[in-house]
């Protein structure tokens, strides 16, 4: 099983992608942003960070990077995608994903302990976990307020493609308190927390991001 | 039209601007007895910024004996390098060394509170590159004028925005630091900025240039006309050379950052690094390229020549004093074998930065720089770099320091009742200084990378090293500028002293030190007392401690008007954990059945405390006694403990005492307490005194016996002043009363949101 982690300049969480893919048991795969290839894995993360520095809007020019046009490929072909933080919103400026990440409420990069509710455990990256349950996983970003016009917004609602939604308080103000969604497959997930800063109580507030990493696994074997 | 040697020669009456730039009658003359003729433009805007007391800690440098006389064989033994490199290495075992290093950027924090401090991060992350090392975490002590004047308000958002927006891009964890709240900072904030790395052992490199024919080449972002400062009245006022013409937009002095050519910038040292391809290497910082050249010139063992005009630049028609003195952001410099070149361009390429040859190592013992063919500095490399101006300044104890001492704190009214004191509990927990950092600490990325063991609110930042072993180190910064000012010497081993304490509860042994000496004006000799009483006191607190100094800064000038700022040691203690899976937490309520014990002696101490602060606006008197001995033998024993398995949870004492740490420790481990005070002492005096050496540890039920003999044994006082109470949600203080920790939390966490929302 191999799972690729794609950098970018300016990504900044690709090492710890593939230290939870690693830890999940499958082989981590590092993909770079100038290559159009991607190795021949069985899924493929977009990790966290400021990719390009994120001068122009995040993720804008991540979205056409040489590697980029193999993952929207193989995506649409049905490779398990998984973009956390700027690479939800590099799958947003790609339109794998639909609506954008605005501004936090508040103005301010927030970094906390965020409480999720998984909301739909029947994509490839979240069979792990029960629908309902309730994870405690980093949140960190400037720009994670989700918004999309109120059709989208229904049509995403209606068809349970809300994976997580903050629980407690709302970190940034994101509509209907959505962390992350899916695309209509559930094969490509979008979220702005960090799950894979969350695989061990050492160093993450949980090992609840774990599940993650090893549902795809599943996926991709019951494919 | 360019002032070249031969011109300068040839016109040896020209008059030079020097005064403005900054240079005292008898050092311009020295710069003309060094040379044997006037300097060119290019080599005024050198030396000048060179001999500035920025770069040549002209004022400072005569103290630093006190640290030569303090460092013990077995002390220097620890260190790999020590002052003089671009920051102090230590072996902490398992093949591995690590670097780290405190520096402040408080003027330009004032002037422009986010480029300042985003500037300020970016600067020490380059010196640990420059060591050779990966850097893995930062850390900011910061300190504001009163929390409620309008320009704290200005300030403050944009030091923390900017920490944040450039460590947050940059990908480096932030684990700790401090936010001060002093009137004496008003016009004076204090930006300090740390960062540690690590490398194995044998991949130290230092900025040496040895290798005659080696090549020297300058990458990262391009060299523009921002942080030029005080160099432009070369352009624009005095000569008439200035090709850019005098509609030249003038670029403020304050640089601007730009994190993402940082993030590639390090990413790209890293692999030449592994490569093996780099001889020597060197950050451009303060000085810019004047600094660089200099500086890897006379480390090496040869002359160096520069062609300037090969530098990469973003602005049109810059002199080649412009150039030199450029403190654009994001650039390093690297000595490279010819036949390493290629290689060493490849990996630029890579990671698409610009990489520019521009100059050689010479077999000769000179600086020389051309501009387009024509020589325009040629200089003894060391006469700009090292040999500089050092003054021995006048020292006077100052005139206010015996009636500052004589108004002691005991004749301030002090809460008695219980009521009284609840309120006192709740007032001070809710204070500026004590309030929770949580509203700057949120805006900082701490888990990146992925080795953050502990941050903010812990005692210490921990980060593991070694993913295999666990090897990790801890580390804290700490002054309470108040108790400096009260007693220098005294006050800056307190500094001291609870930064060792601050590593020691975390279960990592403390093992070197570093120190940001912000100060006020060295001209007065008031403040060089201040500084003598703290480097002396510093270095022979580290000597008892027996861990060396391996580097730091000097920051002086921090004053407005004749006003100085208080004296502010910053002192960072480093320490090694040889797994950090044993990391004490500072929050209770782990495991089932902890009872709480108080470490230490408290005594009637209250002179610069955060009660008279808070409670009367007070400062006067003497600071808590500093016992070095005691702490080294409280983190013996909280190692020992911690090694055994003997201790669940551990918070020091300082300021504000014994209340804000139970408040702090219930609030943290989400969890109750109740506490019995000692019915033969004062209860005001248990709860709020600062003194020193203290720690409250908990200890499981089932360890307690054996600890407390440990203590005994050993000569340890310790008190069992309470237990965890699992079930209850509030702070018990028997004679005082019942705290909820809803309530607590409010009081604590409502502060910096209310202020600074």
């Amino acid at each position: 099983m191999r799972i690729g982690a794609v950098t970018f300049p300016g990504t900044l969480d690709d090492s710890d992608t593939i230290r939870a893919i690693t830890a999940s048991g499958a082989e981590a795969v590092a993909l770079w942003h100038g290559d159009a290839d991607l190795k021949g894995v069985d899924a493929v993360v977009l990790p966290g960070g400021f990719s390009y520095g994120d001068y122009l809007r995040a993720g804008a020019i991540a979205r056409f990077a040489p590697v980029m046009g193999k993952v929207v490929d193989a995506a649409r072909g049905g490779l398990p995608v998984l973009g956390i933080c700027n690479g939800f919103q590099v799958l947003c400026e790609a339109g794998l994903l639909p609506g954008a990440l605005l501004r936090n409420a508040g103005l301010h990069f927030v970094c906390r302990d965020q409480w999720l509710k998984v909301e739909n455990a029947g994509t490839a990256w979240t069979s792990r976990y029960d629908a309902g349950a309730e994870i405690i996983i980093p949140i960190k970003n400037m720009d994670g307020r989700f918004a999309a016009p109120k059709s989208v917004v229904d049509e995403l609602e209606g068809e349970g493609r809300v994976v997580f939604r903050y629980a407690g308080l709302n970190p940034n103000g994101s509509t209907d308190d959505i962390a992350g969604i899916s695309d209509p497959t559930g094969r490509i997930v979008g979220l702005m927390p960090h799950p894979e800063h969350a695989i061990d109580a050492l160093t993450g507030p949980s090992d609840d991001g774990l599940g993650m990493f090893l549902s795809v696994l599943d996926s991709v074997v019951a494919a | 039209m360019i002032d070249t040697v031969d011109n300068a020669k040839a016109t040896p009456e020209q008059e030079q601007p020097f005064r403005e730039l900054g240079l005292k009658d008898d050092e311009y003359s020295r710069i003309r007895e060094i040379l044997g003729r006037r300097p060119t433009d290019a080599e005024l805007a050198m030396y000048s910024v060179m001999w500035s007391e920025h770069c040549s800690y002209k004022s400072s440098k005569v103290h630093w004996k006190h640290w030569s006389a303090n460092t013990t064989p077995e002390m220097k033994a620890k260190m790999l390098a020590g002052i003089g490199e671009n920051a102090g290495v230590v072996d902490i075992g398992d093949g591995w060394a690590v670097t780290f290093k405190l520096e402040s950027h408080n003027h330009p924090s004032y002037v422009e509170p986010y480029q300042g401090a985003a500037t300020g991060v970016g600067g020490i992350v380059r010196d640990i590159m420059a060591m050779g090392a990966r850097p893995l975490a930062v850390m900011d002590p910061l300190r504001f004028g009163a929390p409620d004047h309008p320009d704290t308000k200005r300030v403050l958002p944009g030091v923390v925005a900017g920490v944040g927006g450039y460590g947050n891009c940059l990908g480096l964890p932030n684990i700790g630091g401090e936010v001060v709240f002093d009137a004496s900072y008003q016009g004076n904030p204090l930006v300090n900025a740390l960062c540690v790395g690590a490398m194995r052992t044998e991949d130290l490199h230092l900025a040496h240039a040895s290798g005659t024919g080696n090549k020297v080449i300058l990458f990262g972002a391009r060299t523009g006309l921002d942080g030029i400062g005080g160099v432009s009245v070369l352009a624009s006022e005095t000569f008439s050379g200035d090709e850019g013409g005098t509609g030249r937009k003038k670029l403020p002095a304050v640089q601007v950052g730009d994190p993402f050519t940082e993030k590639v910038l390090i990413e790209c040292c890293l692999e030449l690094f592994a490569e093996g391809i780099v001889v020597g290497i060197q950050d451009l910082g303060g000085a810019g390229l004047s600094c660089a050249t200099s500086e890897l010139a006379s480390a090496g063992d040869g002359g160096m020549l520069v062609q300037l005009d090969r530098v990469p630049l973003r602005a049109t028609g810059m002199t080649p004093a412009e150039v030199l003195s450029s403190e654009s952001q994001e650039r390093m410099c690297a000595v490279v074998e010819p036949s390493d070149v290629d290689a060493f361009m490849r990996v630029c390429a890579k990671w698409d930065v610009i990489a520019t040859e521009i100059g050689e190592v010479t077999d000769g013992d000179r600086l020389v720089i051309t501009w387009h063919g024509e020589t325009v500095v040629d200089v003894p490399p060391r006469t700009v770099a090292h040999e500089g101006p050092m003054y021995e300044r006048p020292i006077a104890r100052p005139d206010y320091q015996d009636a500052l001492q004589g108004n002691g704190p005991e004749q301030l009214a002090r809460p008695s009742t219980p009521d009284e004191l609840r309120a006192e509990v709740v007032r001070m927990a809710a204070s500026p200084n004590l309030a929770s950092r949580r509203w700057v600490t949120e805006q900082y990325d701490r888990y990146v990378r992925g080795g953050t063991v502990l941050a903010q609110p812990s005692d210490s930042g921990m980060i593991r090293v070694d993913e295999q072993t666990g090897r990790g180190v801890a580390l804290a910064t700490d002054c309470n500028g108040r108790f400096v000012k009260l007693d220098p010497y005294t006050g800056t081993q307190l500094a001291l002293a609870e930064a060792y304490r601050n590593v020691a509860v975390t279960g990592a042994t403390p093992l070197a030190v570093t120190n940001c000496l912000n100060f006020g004006s060295p001209e007065d000799p008031a403040v060089m007392w201040q500084f003598e009483q703290a480097v002396r006191g510093l270095a022979e607190g580290c000597k008892e401690l027996g861990i060396p100094v391996t580097g730091g800064n000097v920051s002086f000038y921090n004053q407005t008007g004749t006003t100085a700022i208080h004296p502010t040691p910053v002192v960072g203690v480093l320490g090694v954990i040889d797994d950090v899976r044993r990391r004490i937490p500072t929050g209770i309520g782990a495991e089932a059945g902890e009872s709480l014990l108080l470490l230490g002696d408290t005594r009637d101490e209250f002179g610069g405390s955060e009660w008279a602060h808070v409670a009367h606006g007070h400062l006067g008197g003497l600071p808590p006694k500093v016992d070095l001995a005691r702490e080294r033998l409280l983190g013996e024993i909280i190692l020992a403990g911690s090694r055994d398995g003997m201790i669940s949870a551990a918070h020091d004492l300082s300021d504000g005492g014994l209340a804000q740490t139970l408040v702090e420790t219930c609030l943290i481990g989400e969890v109750g307490a109740r506490i019995f005070l000692d019915q033969d002492q004062d209860p005001f005096v248990q709860l709020f005194s600062e003194s020193a050496g203290r720690v409250l540890v908990a200890v499981p039920r089932s360890e307690e016996l054996r600890f407390t003999e440990m203590c005994t044994a050993r000569g340890l006082p310790w008190r069992r002043t309470g237990v965890v109470d699992p079930d209850s949600q509030s702070l018990e203080i028997q004679g005082v009363g019942d705290l909820p920790l809803a309530e607590l939390r409010e009081a604590w966490e409502g502060t910096l949101p209310a202020l600074f929302g």
